[in-house]
């Protein structure tokens, strides 16, 4: 086997622990895009064209709540605005590739391929062939990811209407806010959120959850400036 | 808006996001406070949904003992904090709303 093959075939394998979470996950995505009111097709398809696991579980939830279309693509660039992050810290490594490369290697730049391949970048040896260790882990999550959906909406379907399957997303949002409730910050931006989208709850357009999350995010970023200025003094 | 639309906008600009320094580097330097800040988009963005899922099944406030949906999510916070599993955060939420809907009909 050549040296491309080998790294394609390390990054499919690093990234496969991974892919032990992501699947489930792909289910229940798949089944309660259904209940939520989307279509088979659009559900299937929004695993391809969105490609981002949280992202595609909110907008799913919006859809649900009749939102208007603005405030769910809005929405979708917030909850994704980390990869902005993720592209600045793989770009010095792949600054060297032809334009086509670095065009697919971003689209396959979710949170699993990049946690998988920045510590292959940054630990292990940096080769000629490293950008096809990227495209195996890439491509082996979205393959997960398309599968797992599809199971999941093909299951979906056999759920019985009686079932509260709309209450499953906001149970799949608990189950990813309460793990990352480690400090102060998270805390204090997770319940302001929590209580501005309460009070305004009535706004027009949903506006009133776009003001939750602008609330919670400053709140949490103001602590914890404060706290890391404290002990710079 | 269409919802094949609101699709191909939200993955263009998720794209866009993806491709940004890829693309861009060198030539920008992202500011600290917003890598601090992105830490807590999540967290604030799923509260910001959960809280009125909860609170205000019928969109408007309800704190009383018949609000099951505010009952059962105080059962899948639990079990997502003692065991940090979607799936059975999941099960116990939903167990949990449909035993309350049969047994306080």
């Amino acid at each position: 086997m050549n040296q491309t093959m080998k790294s394609f075939w390390a990054g499919g394998r690093a990234v496969s622990p991974l892919l032990v979470g992501v699947f489930p996950f792909g289910l229940i995505y798949g089944a309660v895009a259904l209940g939520a009111g989307l279509s088979p097709a659009a559900a299937q398809m929004m695993s391809s064209i969105v490609f981002a696991g949280s992202a595609q579980f909110v907008a799913a939830q919006l859809v649900h709540e009749s939102a208007p279309g603005l405030i769910i693509v809005l929405t979708i660039a917030i909850v994704n605005l980390r990869h902005v992050l993720y592209s600045a810290s793989v770009a010095p490594y792949i600054e060297h590739l032809p334009t086509r490369w670095k065009t697919l290697l971003a689209y396959f730049l979710t949170d699993e391929a990049y946690a998988t391949t920045i510590i292959h970048y940054e630990e292990e040896e940096f080769t000629p062939t490293s950008h096809w260790f990227f495209l195996g882990a890439g491509l082996a999550l979205w393959t997960t990811w398309q599968v797992s959906s599809g199971l999941g909406i093909f299951l979906g379907a056999a759920i019985p209407a009686s079932w509260p399957l709309d209450f499953a997303l906001p149970l799949t949002f608990i189950a990813m806010v309460v793990p990352v409730l480690k400090d102060k910050p998270v805390v204090a931006a997770a319940l302001s959120a929590g209580i501005v989208a309460l009070l305004a709850f009535n706004l027009p357009y949903k506006l009133g959850l776009i003001l939750a999350a602008l609330v919670g995010i400053f709140i949490g970023t103001y602590l914890e400036n404060r706290s890391s200025q404290k002990e710079t003094l | 808006m269409n919802i094949w639309l609101v699709m191909l906008l939200g993955g263009a600009l998720t794209f866009g996001m993806r491709l940004s320094f890829i693309y861009l580097f060198g030539r920008f330097e992202i500011p600290a406070t917003v890598k601090r800040a992105l830490r807590f988009v999540p967290p604030a963005v799923l509260s910001a949904i959960i809280a009125p899922a909860l609170f205000m099944p019928d969109n408007t406030l309800d704190l009383s003992w018949s609000n099951y949906r505010l009952m059962a999510g105080a059962v899948a916070i639990l079990v997502a904090w003692r065991t940090k599993n979607t799936l059975l955060t999941l099960l116990a939420g939903i167990m949990a709303l449909l035993i309350l809907q049969v047994v306080f009909r």
